[in-house]
């Protein structure tokens, strides 16, 4: 890395020292030693502290986040371990400009993935129409044929989505993932975002960061307006799974923030299509369940039989009208990575426009000339099932073995409508405090929409990190950990 | 408040308490087999487990393994091990309904008493167990009432502790004056101590131990924490706040059994009391359980035709 002899001077470079600029795009610097304008005020701030100054920071900003219990249980033990969720210290940045371009690419993508719902659950037009072909939908993992003909409340299927962009290295920023289900960790951004005012507040400062403090009352008008229409005061509740989900934190956390009540399954009655929850005081009333389980598991009566964390009773009086959940059901046909393929093709369907956000080139492992082109070129290639997330079920090919390319092989021609593949993409690198050095890591981003009256899309979100060195996995059940968000004003 | 988040920390609360005792009843009990006394050691544990774990009791108590059944018993459900960790699980189940000083106590506490990972015969160890509980517990009591807001929380808090309270100290009472009715001083001792009661018992009625003092003083000295009457006031007062709270709940079911326990340490003479201690310890402890089950059936597990009838 050079420096030039000002700034070396100040003693704070020595951590920037190792800082190497690969292939992929870089979200700091343009060139070594040349950081992009968004960054500058970081850099300086960089090269003024040395590496026991970062130190200091971080485990100031790690007890910070233990603290504020922001933890999460670790599977396998009976001991009660909770871990602190692994972050960064710097912050990544985005300016103004790019953010702009995200939240009106995020707005019609999220439009459109709804429009599509709703069209695949009724008429189904869009495959009439030849665009999508009905037996990948169909056969989706999570098409639900029980949401058939049903009305969701105002139309709305993806009350909250928190879609995954990456930077490719021409710096564009393309979508990997829509995630339309139950997606989870908005917790970390409130909660590492407090962290960071703490930890940099000078920087803070000069750089004119835009909020998202608002997330939980923009959250909570989201839900509230999903509500019948002849409730005034709906009651809205977070239903969750209990104590020993990995995710309890956020449940609890969101919970809190919006003052509403934290319910489990048990916890719900269902009376003639009425959902009430057990209180002391007797049965309330629940217009709006924010759910986060999954589809299968909210009613033994309908889904999965076996299931005690939902209520008996609760689809029927969905399909009465009286009870609303965000995220409608049956949302998962829309974010299977077979669909993602076609999402370009249903924009411009629905809304006769050309995608704002680029989409990554995906190959589908059930077209057989596209299967076999894929399978010789294993090891270029990124293969993922597609009805699965948070990284599992993945390979990667540059990164893989022979034998796993061959267990690979074998799954796609065994189950090709399950595997999609896509070229192998060099995710863009952002600045890591590791080790007492700065050394790039790869990262992707996360922002979170909420979809009620308007579309709502908080100015930040999740960046995740691979940790990791040249790893490109950022999930957090695989290595990752995260970074505050920072959105630029003009 | 939910009613599956009341349950849960009126048990906790209870199991904390059940803990508590064990702690208490152990240090006396283990305090007194060190002295030479007309008493054998396996009576002395007969009575502990007699009181401490009411099923589990028979004839012949082996010495040698009550204390570490007592205290670290795998199996069992009676143990303090079990009972730190009843009380920790449902915590857990209300980890934000509780203060975070709450929570973390009573993990760390939970993994001070299982990390001992006791072996039958040390008797040591066992006591450095009753030790850390005995002082884990009067700290958690003193973070709860000092960090939570005191309202229908603190009183499904205070209820469970309390109706645990009034419960172990009858059959504490009845081991002791039923079971064996001519112990010495050095046993009533033991019991005053079981109850945490020796020095208070000293200010009100002196250092002279009479049996029907003590018993008048366990079960009816009303400004005393650790005996029943305070028990049974607690009780009524975190009813009535928690009724108070829920106009629309029909609650004259519950009001009149904890009206009837409170008549009986109130205006049942005392000689009457004595004479029969057996019949009227079995009373309090049934009219307990009623009442549990009263208040279960009122606030957490109502059937919801009644639920609809208001």
């Amino acid at each position: 890395m050079i420096i030039d002899t000002d700034a070396s001077d100040r003693g704070g470079a020595e951590t920037l020292r190792r800082y190497e600029l690969k292939s992929a795009y870089d979200e700091m610097f343009r060139a070594v030693g040349h950081p992009r304008k968004q960054y500058r005020e970081l850099y300086n701030l960089l090269l003024s502290l040395g590496p026991d100054e970062l130190r200091r920071s971080k485990r100031e900003a790690d007890q910070s986040f233990f603290n504020q219990g922001i933890t999460f249980t670790v599977y396998g033990s009976d001991k009660g371990t909770e871990q602190i969720f692994p972050h960064d210290l710097l912050p990544r940045i985005i300016t103004a400009a790019e953010w702009e371009r995200i939240e009106r690419g995020l707005t019609q993508r999220i439009t459109a993935l709804n429009l599509f719902l709703k069209d695949v659950y009724h008429e189904g037009k869009i495959i009439e129409d030849g665009v999508v072909p009905g037996n990948i939908v169909y056969t989706c993992k999570h098409y639900r044929r029980e949401m058939r003909g049903i009305k969701v409340p105002r139309d709305v299927y993806i009350t909250v989505v928190g879609t995954d962009l990456i930077r490719n290295p021409e710096g564009n920023f393309v979508v990997l993932e829509d995630n339309l289900r139950v997606p989870s960790g908005v917790s970390y951004m409130l909660t590492s975002r407090r962290v960071m005012k703490q930890i940099f507040p000078g920087l803070f400062q000069k750089c004119r960061v835009r909020p998202i403090e608002h997330y939980s009352q923009a959250l909570l008008s989201t839900l509230r307006f999903l509500a019948p229409e002849d409730r005034s005061e709906p009651t809205v509740v977070l239903l969750t799974p209990g104590a020993y989900n990995s995710a309890y934190f956020e449940h609890a956390y969101l919970a809190r923030q919006m003052g509403i009540e934290l319910v489990e399954g048990r916890d719900l009655v269902v009376h003639d299509n009425i959902v009430y929850m057990r209180t002391t005081f007797g049965l309330q009333r629940v217009d709006v369940i924010y759910r986060r389980i999954d589809d299968d598991y909210l009613d033994p009566l309908v889904f999965e039989s076996g299931s005690a964390l939902g209520a008996v009773g609760l689809f029927n009086a969905y399909r009465a009208g009286n009870i609303a959940f965000a995220n409608a059901l049956g949302t998962g046909v829309a974010d299977d990575k077979a669909i993602y393929a076609y999402v370009p093709k249903i924009i411009s369907y629905y809304l006769d426009q050309d995608p704002i956000l680029e989409s990554v080139e995906t190959l589908l492992m059930s077209d057989p000339a596209q299967r076999d082109y894929v399978c010789q070129k294993l090891d270029e290639y990124v293969v993922k099932a597609v009805g699965e997330s948070g990284g599992y079920g993945m390979l990667i090919g540059p990164h893989s073995t022979e034998q796993e390319r061959s267990e690979f092989r074998e799954k796609i021609s065994a189950q090709p409508r399950n595997y999609i593949a896509q070229p192998t993409i060099n995710l863009s690198t952002a600045p890591c405090f590791v080790d007492g050095t700065i050394e790039p890591r790869h990262v992707d981003l996360r922002p979170y929409v909420l979809y009620g009256e308007k579309i709502t899309i908080i100015p930040g979100g999740l960046t995740r990190v691979a940790l990791r060195k040249g790893s490109l996995v950022v999930n957090s059940s695989q290595g990752g950990g995260s970074k505050d968000t920072w959105v630029l004003q003009n | 408040m939910l009613s599956r988040v009341a349950d849960s920390l009126y048990w906790m609360s209870r199991y904390s308490e059940r803990a508590d005792n064990a702690s208490r009843v152990l240090k006396a009990t283990y305090g007194l087999i060190l002295n030479p006394a007309k008493f054998s050691t396996e009576e002395r544990w007969f009575r502990a487990v007699s009181s401490l774990a009411p099923g589990a009791a028979s004839s012949n108590v082996d010495a040698q393994r009550a204390l570490f059944l007592l205290v670290a018993d795998p199996e069992g459900t009676f143990s303090i091990v079990k009972c730190i960790s009843g009380a920790r699980e449902n915590a857990r189940q209300v980890r934000e309904e509780i203060s975070s000083e709450m929570w973390e106590h009573l993990n760390r506490l939970f993994h001070d008493v299982t990390g001992f990972e006791l072996q039958p015969d040390d008797d040591a160890g066992a006591m450095r167990v009753v030790s850390v509980v005995r002082e884990g517990s009067y700290r958690f009591n003193g973070i709860t009432a000092a960090t939570i807001n005191h309202d229908e929380a603190w009183h499904f808090i205070q209820l469970g502790k309390y109706i645990e309270r009034a419960c172990n100290l009858c059959v504490l009472l009845d081991a002791y004056f039923v079971i064996d009715r001519h112990a010495d001083d050095l046993d009533w001792v033991g019991l005053l101590n079981s109850c945490a009661a020796f020095e208070a018992y000293c200010k009100a009625c002196t250092a002279e131990l009479k049996p029907e003092r003590i018993a008048n003083f366990l079960l009816l000295k009303p400004e005393f924490p650790y005996s029943v009457r305070y028990s049974l006031d607690r009780m009524h007062e975190a009813l009535t706040s928690i009724s108070n709270l829920s106009l629309s709940r029909r609650t004259e079911k519950v009001e009149r059994l904890i009206g009837r326990l409170r008549a009986m340490v109130a205006y049942v003479p005392v000689g009457e009391i004595i004479a029969e201690l057996h019949k009227y310890l079995a009373a309090i402890i049934e009219q307990c359980r009623e009442l549990d089950a009263a208040v279960h059936e009122l606030y957490i597990e109502y059937p919801i035709e009644v639920a609809f009838q208001h």
